[in-house]
């Protein structure tokens, strides 16, 4: 996928997050948490700005509401933090790349080892 | 009926997964054109907008997440562009989603007919659900002369049928 696409899947997932909380039957929703399709998982966790952290998974994969938290974390720890960084801007920032993708293994690796 | 393996409503209806009782919020039936033909709601306390943009929105976000579901699937070498329809059957799908008020599932038959359910989050998976329901529309209303296919369902019967179902879930 490219950056178009990316950008276009952004933008369809920011409306439809949108939608989805004015369709809610009862008070208090706050957005798509989890979508399920035949072939994939697709998790979201909703920062207090309203930045949105995603995962597409395996279908079933545990875990992975605080694989967002963890990244969430790291996400503040190495992009926020960084003086470098402007708001808004794509992250290029590599001690967050490197960490994101240590997380990724070692919970790849727990998953593997159970 | 070689897309769900079993023809008749005999088969027994799921068992009940979650408590007993209202577990269901509404459902919604549409035809591939986007036109409403079901609506039932048992237990929804917040009516944001009128029935007709509700119905409206619905669709086109079940439109939508379709559309995402098959961008973004990672097991497909080439897909679409976004926002190209896509067929029935076509591409990946989704088949529910979950907010922390409400856990919505979803089919579409091979016709273009889309069942929504929308139920409480802590439900389990309710695709043999839909299933059933969907063996419930055909016996009621695909079956019946008196209907006219594209039109809204106005038979009790199949009414009654789906809430007696649905309040057992």
């Amino acid at each position: 996928m490219d950056t178009n696409d990316s950008l276009r899947v952004a933008s369809l997932w920011h409306s439809m997050h949108a939608i989805s909380q004015q369709l809610s039957p009862t008070t208090g929703c706050s957005g798509i948490e989890l979508l399920e399709a035949d072939t994939f998982d697709l998790h979201c966790f909703q920062s207090l700005t309203g930045t949105k952290f995603f995962v597409v998974c395996e279908p079933g994969t545990q875990h992975m509401e605080a694989l967002l938290k963890v990244v969430y974390e790291l996400y503040t720890d190495y992009v926020l933090k960084n003086p470098f960084y402007e708001m808004e801007m794509p992250i290029r920032c590599e001690l967050f790349d490197i960490n994101l993708t240590q997380a990724v293994q070692k919970d790849r690796v727990a998953l593997l080892g159970r | 009926m070689q897309f769900f393996g079993g023809s008749e409503i005999s088969p027994s209806p799921p068992t009940p997964t979650t408590t007993t009782g209202n577990n269901a919020h509404m459902i919604y039936i549409f035809n591939r054109n986007g036109v409403c033909l079901l609506y039932r709601e048992w237990n929804r306390p917040l009516h944001t907008l009128n029935p007709q943009q509700d119905h409206k929105l619905m669709f086109g976000l079940l439109f939508s997440l379709k559309s995402l579901a098959a961008k973004m699937d990672p097991t497909s070498a080439d897909k679409g562009n976004l926002g190209v329809p896509q067929l029935p059957g076509q591409g990946c799908s989704f088949h529910s989603f979950r907010t922390n008020s409400y856990k919505l599932s979803f089919m579409e038959t091979p016709s273009g007919i889309k069942f929504i359910l929308v139920t409480n989050p802590r439900t389990s998976d309710l695709r043999e659900t839909l299933k059933y329901i969907y063996n419930l529309y055909v016996e009621y209303v695909a079956k019946n002369p008196l209907y006219t296919p594209g039109t809204p369902i106005r038979c009790e019967l199949f009414n009654t049928a789906v809430d007696q179902y649905v309040r057992s879930i």
